[in-house]
């Protein structure tokens, strides 16, 4: 079971639902997908190593050998090469890695260079979690690359768990595409909600099973619980607006870790997800 | 020497569109035949390096000056590369604009004066467009 936890709005509590329920269950993998400042091990502390640099590899234009015949820039639909008057220029920010140039050259004037964009980090030795995170380059805008790369090692023998990047653009849809569920985590303030319905519209579209937490709960407004009724939307857990756990994690502790009480809601979670997907499996069969 | 204006329609007596990368179209005026052509920005919403291929356009016109609201770091890297003259601070229609060049009342810019993302309407895709305003979290992350 693969389970990513996302969110519209940021700062709800995707890290905090991520290591609580990674904390809850056993045999899980945790993965942290927000590449762009990955914040699980925070709470984790454990010892990382890099297992891999994730690369994009690049064209090489030999302007000797190019003709300036704008194949390359022509089919380039992320616009990184333009062909001015004198030669081609390349931008490297731009460039997805595709490939096509370098295929559709008919100078054979492209070669491919490995443009570093980011590593992946495992926790040392065996851990509790299985821990995994990518990590951009800083000033890299290549988030997705990093974030696909990551989830290579998720072993479909255990849970994975995801914890996601904020809001609902290109690197959120490649944390959430492929997986069983999906857990939108929210709070019920105006912005929560307004965020909340983007990330169902999302969620939708890719066609993932989802269910929504709510966190700080009691705090704002009834709204998210009533969108979720309309909607049809399982909620799945209520995190109260308590003193207690923000301590905590002022502290950088998990709460289940001090509220006993808390891992059992979280496996509560765990069951309710295998039950609304056993539910929808039957219904497809 | 030819000049080119970003504007929000075609000929002369168009608005000038301060935008560069992601403006209606380019106006080419060439001083010494009073030709003018208006060429349609077929890359106004593309989800990234709009500005790059606004600049191969105006490169390929053989454009000496550009009359724009401003340029961002790659298409600006273009302009350096080829000497083109960026000027801003052009206002009213195309042909004022060029009149306001000739007149001397427009200024050089001689580094980006833009971000990459800028002039991106809401719903584009990607939540940038603060003139200024630098990448914050949320910002360019679209890709």
């Amino acid at each position: 079971m693969k389970i990513v936890i996302a969110s519209g709005k940021g700062g709800t509590g995707k890290t905090t639902v991520s290591l609580n329920l990674a904390l809850a269950l056993s045999d899980v993998q945790l993965f942290d997908c927000d590449v762009e400042e990955p914040n699980c091990n925070l709470f984790l502390g454990f010892d990382l190593e890099k297992v891999e640099d994730v690369v994009c590899p690049v064209p090489v234009i030999n302007q000797e050998k190019c003709s300036i015949c704008r194949q390359c820039s022509d089919f380039c639909r992320y616009n990184a090469l333009a062909a001015l008057p004198g030669r081609i220029l390349f931008f490297p920010s731009l460039c997805h890695g595709c490939g096509g140039c370098t295929v559709l050259c008919p100078e054979n004037a492209i070669r491919e260079v490995q443009r570093p964009l980011g590593v992946i980090e495992k926790a040392k030795g065996e851990s509790y979690p299985e821990f995994y995170r990518g990590l951009l380059n800083i000033g890299e805008t290549m988030t997705s690359a990093v974030i696909k790369r990551l989830k290579k090692y998720i072993d479909d023998r255990k849970i994975a768990i995801l914890d996601a990047p904020p809001g609902t653009a290109c690197p959120v849809i490649a944390s959430v595409e492929g997986m069983s569920y999906c857990v939108l985590v929210t709070e019920s303030t105006p912005f929560g909600l307004h965020d909340l319905r983007l990330a169902v519209d999302v969620v939708r579209t890719i066609k993932i099973p989802f269910g929504v937490i709510i966190n700080r709960y009691g705090l704002g407004d009834s709204r998210v619980e009533e969108y979720c009724n309309a909607e049809g939307i399982p909620v799945l857990l209520k995190i109260p607006n308590d003193r207690k756990i923000a301590e905590l994690y002022s502290q950088g502790i998990p709460f289940v870790r001090e509220m006993p009480e808390w891992r059992e809601k979280f496996l509560g979670v765990s069951e309710a997800i295998k039950l609304q997907l056993a539910v929808k499996e039957e219904l497809t069969i | 020497m030819k000049i080119c204006v970003t504007a929000s329609s075609e000929g002369l007596d168009s608005e000038v569109d301060p935008r560069f990368g992601r403006c209606s179209y380019f106006i080419i005026y060439d001083p010494e035949t009073g030709s003018v052509e208006s060429i349609s920005n077929v890359n106004a919403a593309a989800s990234g390096g709009a500005g790059i291929k606004a600049a191969e356009v105006v490169a390929n016109a053989g454009v000496g000056v550009l009359l724009t609201g401003g340029a961002g770091p790659n298409a600006f890297s273009i302009f350096a590369e080829l000497g083109i003259d960026v000027q801003v601070g052009a206002k009213g229609t195309v042909g004022e604009a060029i009149r306001q060049y000739e007149a001397g009342e427009l200024q050089s810019i001689r580094s980006p004066n833009s971000t990459p993302g800028f002039g991106m309407r809401k719903g584009d895709g990607k939540g940038k467009g603060m003139k200024g305003g630098g990448m914050g979290r949320g910002m360019g992350r679209g890709m």
